[in-house]
């Protein structure tokens, strides 16, 4: 523990501490207390947190407006399919990358590292039409697919390949000697172990998919197929000018969520991200 | 036992071979049809004269790259707008991380409290974020104006204000995304064994001495790592924009990555795009060798 020199430094301490903190925690706040502010307080002139009347029911008026629950679920399920494959595909293909030689698995390695920092963007056109010629426009399948296979895809594979490449070789002989396949030491033993690697590839690939923009603006029309980052500014008037009401309890319902699980398993989630950070 | 009669049995290392690339087959399918086509696929469009809306397309040679280096002034603007984003961005970003870092590096009452704090943004989605900078950031009943107004000062309408637009969409940014750089220079910080500190604290070094001559030169390839990722997260800030500025007021804050969006996606200039994009990729590309050639440099060291 840090001993302060005196009360006094300990005082500007915290406080210049709390001021830093003043971006990072008043958004938050303040997107509560619009989510249940009238429309008209909203427009007025007051830094008041709380409401001078209370107004529950936009978070009704959330899922009048458009079809939210949907939308919600669309996010959901899509992260959990994404998550779920992904960690699938990017164990297999790490556990072999780390652990069994095999002609052109160098070459292979280098071709993916060198796609890790490239972003959507500059494949998107392509993958636009071949989406099209897919017969796969206006579904969630480009939302599956390309961070199963894009970069993030990229990034998990690696991700479980230096995990993989640091177990220790005896466990897999031992496991040979008894008779195991390569699958079965992957699944019986080497998975197993790699937990803390599943978690953290996991958290980050689940965090990516529900935070993703760019593909389901490009990929969905249909409102109904909307996941939550493209419902949320959807909340609109007549001349296209933002319901803010509506639009903070709209974000509120998004963000509360994640953020309580990460406030309850901060730790696991900060060290999943400094292990995606540390890999270049 | 019949089967290995007849055919000898394969040996570990073909059968090695062949499971290895059994386990590698859907990364390596998937990453071929939907990242290294397209990669291929984007270059051949930039070659072309194609517009979506008439459904045409024509061989144009280098054409679209000549409209955007030479005859479409709007590029050098959008090149522009994103490296003054990257020269804003990178250097406040990065000093606010290693601050940040530097005072959470420590254990103290309440300090996982503002860690926790200060990562929060992160993994909070970009939209979110986005959106409630957006109304924090309104004109007249916005909430930073209103706390300006309490110190006297009349705050501009942040995102409409074409001085102002950039630095805005800048700081928001790096509210959103320095809790990711801290924690590496957290982690970074907390490898440095104490002793070198404290050996040089008994000679007598100041706490700023020993920053300068002894931590700072040991987190040198953290900090390489963390500029490299900053700088090519600022290429390719989308959403942001996207929501808080649409590219406006006057062009100023349309940074390449929302450039090629609305080329390809609200204008239909297909060829024109793919060249941006091939720009984008180029760009990229050229930090990555960087990055490689500097992190040699310091191995020799």
């Amino acid at each position: 523990m840090t001993r302060f020199q005196s009360p006094f430094v300990r005082i500007c301490w915290y406080l210049s501490l709390a001021i830093l903190a003043v971006p990072f925690v008043f958004p938050f706040l303040w997107m509560l207390s619009g989510a249940v502010k009238s429309q008209t307080e909203i427009f007025s002139p007051s830094l008041s947190l709380l409401p001078q009347t209370w107004h529950w029911e936009n978070y009704a008026e959330v899922f009048r407006y458009q079809p939210f629950a949907r939308q919600y679920f669309n996010s959901l399920y899509i992260a959990v399919v994404v998550t779920a494959g992904s960690l699938f595909i990017s164990s297999l293909a790490g556990y072999a990358l780390a652990r069994i030689r095999f002609a052109g698995s160098g070459l292979l390695l280098l071709m993916l590292i060198s796609a890790l920092m490239m972003p959507e963007e500059v494949t998107i056109i392509p993958n636009f039409f071949l989406m099209k010629w897919l017969g796969l426009m206006n579904t969630h399948m480009p939302l599956i697919l390309l961070p199963m296979f894009g970069s993030q895809g990229v990034m998990a594979t690696f991700l479980m390949r230096q995990y993989f490449t640091a177990l220790p070789p005896e466990l897999e002989e031992a496991a040979r000697m008894d008779g195991l396949s390569r699958f079965g030491i992957f699944w019986k033993v080497a998975l197993p172990l790699s937990r803390p690697a599943l978690a953290a590839v996991g958290i980050i690939t689940f965090l990516f998919s529900w935070n993703l923009f760019l593909e389901p603006l490009v990929f969905l029309s249909d409102i109904e197929l909307f996941t939550l980052p493209l419902a949320l500014s959807n909340f609109t008037d007549a001349y296209g000018l933002p319901l803010w009401h509506l639009q903070m309890a709209a974000t509120s319902l998004a963000v509360v969520p994640i953020l309580i699980v990460y406030i309850a398993a901060q730790r696991q989630i900060v060290e999943s991200f400094a292990l995606s950070g540390v890999k270049g | 036992m019949k089967d290995t009669a007849i055919r000898p049995p394969l040996t570990l290392r073909t059968r090695d071979a062949l499971v290895g690339w059994l386990f590698v087959s859907p990364i390596t399918i998937g990453f071929l049809i939907f990242f290294v086509g397209p990669l291929v696929a984007v270059l051949g469009y930039s070659l072309t004269e194609w517009n979506l809306l008439t459904q045409q397309s024509t061989f144009a040679g280098m054409d679209n790259y000549a409209d955007a280096l030479g005859r479409n002034p709007e590029f050098w603007t959008v090149l522009r707008n994103s490296l003054v984003f990257a020269a804003g961005l990178v250097p406040l970003n990065m000093a606010l991380a290693l601050t940040l870092a530097v005072a959470l590096s420590r254990p103290f009452k309440g300090v996982v409290i503002f860690r926790t704090i200060f990562f929060a943004p992160v993994v909070t989605a970009a939209v979110a974020w986005a959106i409630v900078w957006t109304f924090l950031l309104q004109g007249e009943s916005g909430a930073v104006n209103q706390m300006l107004a309490l110190i006297g000062i009349d705050g501009p309408n942040w995102l409409r204000h074409p001085d102002w637009a950039m630095f805005a969409v800048i700081v928001t940014r790096v509210f959103k995304t320095v809790g990711l750089n801290m924690i590496l220079y957290i982690a970074a910080l907390q490898s440095i064994p104490r002793d070198y500190e404290e050996a040089a604290r008994l000679e007598g070094a100041s706490g700023w001495q020993v920053f300068r001559l002894i931590t700072w030169p040991l987190l040198a390839p953290t900090t390489l790592v963390i500029m490299v990722i900053t700088v090519v997260g600022s290429l390719k800030v989308f959403d942001h924009i996207y929501l808080m500025t649409e590219g406006g007021p006057e062009n100023g804050t349309l940074v390449l990555a929302f450039y090629i969006y609305e080329q390809a996606f609200e204008f239909f200039n297909v060829g024109y795009a793919a060249a941006l994009a091939v720009i984008l990729f180029l760009l990229i590309v050229l930090l990555t060798i960087t990055q490689v050639i500097l992190k040699q440099r310091g191995g020799e060291r």
